[in-house]
């Protein structure tokens, strides 16, 4: 059997079996639909969502709100992380210095950060954005570091060498050495990043998916909990699809260099 | 002027934290400017510390190297380093490859496109601008490697067992093609090596390290001999059957079979 189906129709069997269970649980009466609402209560309560204002907006409004936030902490936490571990991974000094620090640091759930997030950058895109960042920092810096680390010495040594001073060092070497890595860090940055910012929503901010799953508990509607959870789960899946393509390419061209 | 000079210099590795390893000990070496040495001796003798440390990328323990009268104490593109494993920049092509250097400089785009028609045509490797390091065979890649540390116009050029990951052929090609290129283009050369052969074809003189500690053992003259007997009008491999050049290179390998002795 398993040899005459190819792989995507077993993950589609299985997504078709999953929701036809849970599907048929709440039609049957089994379960009751306020506990947990049925795949088509879902998708019917999705579309309304996108046709009638919901807690001050369209679905795709919280949603391009919420992904705005998103960016906005990704990139601030790659733009930051990224050099920083790669000055690490380059020099001795700056590891020692930071490593303890970080170490407690990563360690510190980026939810733990949301009152202080709200304290010092308020409610409305500074600090969701703060709680990202801590979110998508570590694996910012990890990776980056570790790539810098796997840069051949006598590579950075052929560029001193040759007259490079430490930027050029950073930029023609450690950045492009390290690019692989670096990839795959910010794919799992993008990760634990959307997951804080959902969390952030759910205590801070008036608008998001995050904002609209909390309206949707207070208004008694587990479809639209629900709903949001879908949202949620569906982006986060297409921003790691367009990482993966992009590391992919990556490492085809890194490939055999 | 880019003479080298090593005033007395010794190394030490492992100070303060485990055992201390005495590399190089009161070494004492000067080379004219212009001039091209090679050293050999057998490993562990500190032959690739000592080059390290002309480079500026090692510091030593004790005493001091100055290249143009001036005292090293980092790596600059007045000494460019020539690597065993080529070290090409794999994401760079051939031309940004040859190029670096010159950036470092601040050489115009026209300069640079000059000095990769030049060095390609030098090489016979026309039409490879673009192609990358892992599209190129080893001698290729050595090539380029040349190429980048003579574009970026050093006094003095440092070679570190650069044809040592070569096969036998392409090495021999690559000897004459380097005696070609440092006549037509005079540079202060400190080549290190552990092909005898390799080291009196290219040197003016050999410098034999002997090891534990390292030091010169001895310093052995060959311009005199390549002169008079007109080694660089004739092709390396009769060069290397004349009794000029198998009385030195017997001369080198004794004194390096006299304290290897035990070892073999």
């Amino acid at each position: 059997m398993s040899e005459r189906l190819p792989l995507w129709a077993w993950s589609a069997a299985g997504l078709i079996l999953f929701f036809g269970l849970w599907q048929g649980a709440v039609s049957s009466g089994a379960v009751s639909s306020f506990v947990l609402p049925s795949p088509l209560e879902v998708l019917e309560r999705m579309w309304k969502l996108m046709n009638q204002p919901f807690a001050g907006a369209l679905l795709h409004e919280h949603l391009l709100s919420s992904f705005g936030r998103f960016m906005g902490g990704f990139l601030l936490a790659a733009v930051i992380g990224v050099p920083l571990g790669l000055m690490m991974g380059r020099f001795r000094l700056l590891e020692d210095i930071v490593t303890p620090l970080f170490e407690g640091y990563r360690y510190v759930a980026p939810l733990a950060w949301v009152p202080f997030a709200a304290l010092w950058f308020g409610t409305g895109i500074g600090g969701p954005i703060m709680v990202i960042f801590t979110g998508a920092f570590a694996p910012c810096v990890i990776n980056a570091y570790r790539g810098a680390r796997l840069v051949d010495s006598y590579l950075i040594e052929a560029a001193q060498t040759h007259g490079a001073s430490e930027f050029r060092v950073a930029r023609e070497v450690l950045l492009p050495g390290a690019l692989p890595s670096i990839v795959a860090g910010l794919r799992i940055a993008a990760g634990l990043g959307w997951q804080s910012l959902i969390g952030a929503e759910l205590i801070v901010v008036s608008s998001g998916i995050g904002f609209v799953m909390v309206q949707g508990q207070s208004n008694l509607s587990p479809s639209t909990v629900m709903t949001a959870m879908a949202v949620i789960g569906l982006t986060g899946l297409l921003i790691d699809i367009g990482l993966r393509q992009i590391e992919s390419r990556v490492r085809a061209k890194w490939e055999g260099r | 002027m880019s003479e080298i000079v090593i005033d007395n210099v010794g190394k030490v590795f492992g100070e303060g934290g485990g055992r201390p390893f005495l590399a190089i000990d009161g070494v004492d070496l000067r080379v004219e400017d212009r001039e091209v040495i090679s050293v050999v001796g057998p490993s562990g003798c500190g032959k690739t510390t000592l080059m390290r440390m002309v480079a500026g990328l090692e510091h030593p323990t004790s005493g001091e190297v100055r290249v143009g009268g001036k005292r090293v104490t980092g790596p600059g593109p007045d000494r460019a380093v020539v690597f065993q494993q080529f070290a090409l920049f794999p994401w760079k092509t051939v031309r940004e490859n040859i190029t670096f250097g010159m950036r470092s400089r601040g050489a115009t785009k026209a300069e640079r496109d000059a000095a990769v028609a030049h060095y390609l045509t030098l090489m016979k490797m026309e039409g490879t601008e673009d192609k990358y390091p892992h599209q190129l065979s080893g001698g290729m890649q050595q090539r380029v490697a040349i190429a980048r540390s003579y574009a970026t116009d050093p006094g003095v050029l440092l070679m570190d067992e650069p044809f040592g990951a070569l096969d036998a052929q392409t090495r021999t090609i690559m000897q004459e093609e380097l005696v070609r290129l440092t006549n037509d283009n005079p540079r202060t050369v400190m080549f290190i090596t552990h092909s005898v052969e390799e080291a009196v074809y290219l040197a003016d003189r050999v410098v034999v390290m002997a090891r534990n500690p390292g030091r010169i053992r001895e310093i052995i003259d060959v311009a005199t001999t390549r002169k008079a007997e007109k080694w660089s009008e004739e092709p390396i491999d009769d060069v290397m059957e004349m009794p000029s050049f198998t009385h030195l290179r017997g001369q080198v390998w004794r004194l390096l079979r006299e304290q290897m002795g035990s070892d073999i």
